[in-house]
């Protein structure tokens, strides 16, 4: 008899994959947080998150970091990938390679690495640092989609907005700046999602001073309170997916490229 | 020409690209209200000198004049002068009212006339009641005609069009072609056109300007072009010809594939070579042996549509395309005849590939950048010479190792017996070559000359 395959069966060993590493740990967090330690049902561990002042204060304070980096890697990052996808600002590739480098290397050793020159230097841990080692970190995800987007951009755009009588500085607001959006909303889904859940960069670079969400939980399960862990977990789940929605649900944001 | 009627006037105008001069010394008058088509294939220059025009690019020479005035140092975006894209280049994020009103928003234009305007060139366009659609869910021709709308909204003093019709059917084409002849006499404003399209050039414009390699070729109507073009180029772009090796007799006498013709040309002067341009409907077939100046044998005949196109073999060896109404069978030996009328005589560009050279040693000259094995008797080392080599004697090489010189054929020219190619070296310069081997555009090809064809003068 002939071994048939048919298509579809290659995507079986990642499937497999998917069911042992994504779907049955999904499935697990759900059932640990609707349980109390005992085995019992419960929404203690849920309704915790909105009442305990630990608990929501830090995911308030995560939210706030993670607005302000996401504004900070827009500002830093836009006028980067503007330059480094213009021509005639930038003409050699080694610039825009440059940006990306820093993505080859470990976030986390980057992040010791920040710490030891601050500690060095002796600045003092605090907001300041953290905001610092996460733009750092973040910066290239902000830079890449923008960047992608704005090279790509047909220059017969901004020339037909000169031709109708744009300045240079209209051109931009009016033409470059919109059709760049998408670009800029895929950074942000990049930057702002993974660091509400952050915790090793707070923990180096603040010395745990500032306690992040992601501290948190990961306090919750060194303590073996695995329960709460898991509820916090998902809480944190559901706000992320939410969020994905709402600026995903435009498809333009795929062209940003990595999303 | 009254120097008032002129709107643009381009003063010798040169561009230079990574060493290549896309442009070179471009003198050009377009008058208030014309149509005028610069024609030319990819790469001549054409594109380049619109954007000139546009403010995209400066020119490294000269200056435009608009309305007497340089505009040289003006930006785009103040120029009172409008593009169509190639490709459109509407906004994605706008919608059709939003790109059309784009211009006039920014110039601060009442709301109400901004509406009032958009209305009215929509309607122009045949594009009414599209206002609120995506500029993504139209067809090419629509987005071509909001392309055009957005343009003429502005109400510029010239309208620019970058081969706007190019990327649409052939069908759509036609029907474009139409409406724009028709937009350009309603709006009574200057068109400057540019296409590759010889046919779309013939149909639409007044005057018609033929670029190549960065030069101004002819300048016309498009029946002079036609008609006569003034080298082997023009009458090769422009239609169907043979182009015909010839000579200039006397006044009013040329001979042509070893026959005698009258003409109508004068003043080339006697036993002149000349090249000779006959259109293939111009050739007629005869039964009356009084009438018939040669013979031939009909060789191949295929039906076009509204004509037949035949080609023949003289008596004398040449080959050469008629068009017909009337089909005559393969192997059919016709008796043939030429209105003095359509014979187009042309002054012959060259004669000669001749190159200035440096004899470097004995039997060794050196031009082109390389150097030659050749006869240097009578010269002395160091002198500075002209090397002349006959388009026959240029051998062309598959096998460009073997070469002394390497280039692309750029150019074909069928001169009823033999090929004349020209080759572009890669130095940039051009060796012209005379061969009966058939090369195709584009062709790599080595170049090797034998030392006894190279003709040294002082």
């Amino acid at each position: 008899m002939k071994l048939q395959f048919k298509r579809s069966s290659w995507a079986g060993p990642y499937g497999i994959f998917l069911l042992l590493f994504v779907i049955l740990p999904l499935v697990l967090v759900g059932a640990y947080a609707l349980y109390d330690g005992d085995g019992h049902f419960t929404l203690a561990n849920m309704a915790a998150f909105f009442t305990d002042p630990k608990f929501s204060d830090s995911f308030l304070l995560s939210l706030e970091i993670a607005i302000e980096n996401t504004l900070i890697c827009i500002l830093l990052g836009y006028p980067a990938a503007y330059i480094l996808a213009n021509k005639e600002l930038n003409r050699s590739a080694v610039t825009a390679l440059l940006f990306i480098l820093p993505m080859w290397i470990n976030a986390l050793m980057r992040t010791m690495a920040t710490a030891e020159i601050f500690a060095v230097l002796g600045v003092r841990y605090g907001k300041g640092t953290l905001l610092f080692g996460m733009a750092y970190d973040y910066l290239p995800f902000m830079i890449y989609p923008i960047y992608n987007i704005l090279s790509k951009m047909d220059r017969s755009y901004s020339e037909a907005a000169q031709d109708l009588g744009a300045s240079p500085a209209t051109v931009f607001r009016k033409v470059t700046l919109p059709l760049s959006l998408p670009g800029v909303m895929s950074g942000v889904m990049m930057v702002f999602m993974p660091t509400v859940s952050t915790f090793a960069i707070s923990e180096i670079l603040t010395n745990n001073k500032i306690q992040l969400f992601g501290s948190v939980i990961n306090e919750q399960f060194n303590n073996l309170m695995w329960n709460q862990g898991a509820a916090l977990s998902f809480m944190m789940l559901i706000i992320i997916g939410l969020t994905t929605v709402i600026f995903g649900g435009d498809e333009q944001v795929s062209e940003g490229g990595l999303v | 020409m009254k120097e008032n009627d002129v709107i643009i006037d381009i003063q010798h105008v040169s561009k230079v690209y990574t060493g290549k001069k896309v442009l070179d010394d471009i003198n050009l008058k377009i008058k208030k209200g014309e149509f005028v088509t610069l024609l030319g294939p990819s790469g001549c220059g054409k594109t380049t000198m619109l954007r000139i025009l546009a403010g995209f690019l400066a020119p490294d020479e000269g200056v435009v004049l608009l309305d007497g005035k340089d505009i040289s140092g003006t930006p785009a975006h103040r120029r009172p002068l409008n593009t169509v894209f190639q490709k459109y280049a509407l906004f994605p994020h706008l919608d059709v009212y939003d790109n059309v009103a784009f211009g006039l928003k920014l110039k601060k234009v009442p709301e109400q006339e901004i509406a009032a305007r958009v209305k009215k060139v929509l309607k122009l366009v045949s594009m009414s009641d599209y206002e609120d659609r995506d500029v993504d869910s139209l067809s090419g021709g629509q987005q071509q005609r909001i392309a055009i709308a957005r343009a003429i909204v502005n109400q510029p003093e010239v309208l620019l069009l970058d081969e706007p019709l190019a990327a649409l059917d052939l069908k759509m084409r036609k029907d474009m072609q139409i409406e724009l002849k028709e937009m350009h006499q309603k709006l009574g404003i200057t068109f400057i056109y540019v296409t590759h399209d010889q046919e779309e050039a013939l149909t639409l414009s007044d005057t018609i300007v033929v670029m190549n390699e960065g030069r101004i070729q002819q300048i016309g109507t498009p029946t002079d072009i036609y008609n006569e073009p003034v080298n082997a180029f023009v009458a090769d772009f422009i239609g169907e010809s043979n182009i015909l090796k010839g000579r200039m007799m006397r006044d009013y006498r040329v001979a042509f594939i070893k026959h005698e013709f009258d003409c109508v040309d004068a003043g080339f002067g006697e036993d002149v070579p000349v090249d000779v341009v006959v259109r293939p409907e111009d050739i007629y077939f005869t039964t009356d042996p009084a009438k018939c100046q040669f013979k031939a044998t009909v060789n191949s005949c295929t039906f076009k549509g509204v004509h037949y196109e035949m080609w023949v073999d003289t008596d004398t060896g040449y080959e050469l395309m008629i068009q017909d109404y009337d089909p005559y069978e393969v192997g059919t030996e016709v008796m043939l005849y030429i209105d003095p009328d359509d014979i187009q005589v042309m002054k012959k560009e060259r004669r000669t590939n001749t190159y200035p050279a440096r004899v470097v040693d004995e039997g060794k000259v050196e031009f082109l950048g390389t150097k030659f094995a050749c006869d240097t008797a009578g010269f002395a080392e160091g002198d500075e010479v002209t090397a002349s080599i006959r388009f026959e004697k240029v051998e062309l090489l598959d096998n460009v190792e073997e070469a002394e010189l390497v280039g692309n054929v750029v150019f074909i020219l069928y001169m009823g017996n033999h090929y004349h190619l020209t080759v572009k070296l890669e130095n940039g310069e051009n060796i012209w070559v005379d061969t009966n081997d058939i090369w195709d555009k584009g062709d790599l090809v080595g170049i090797r000359i034998a030392a006894e064809d190279i003709v040294l003068q002082k």
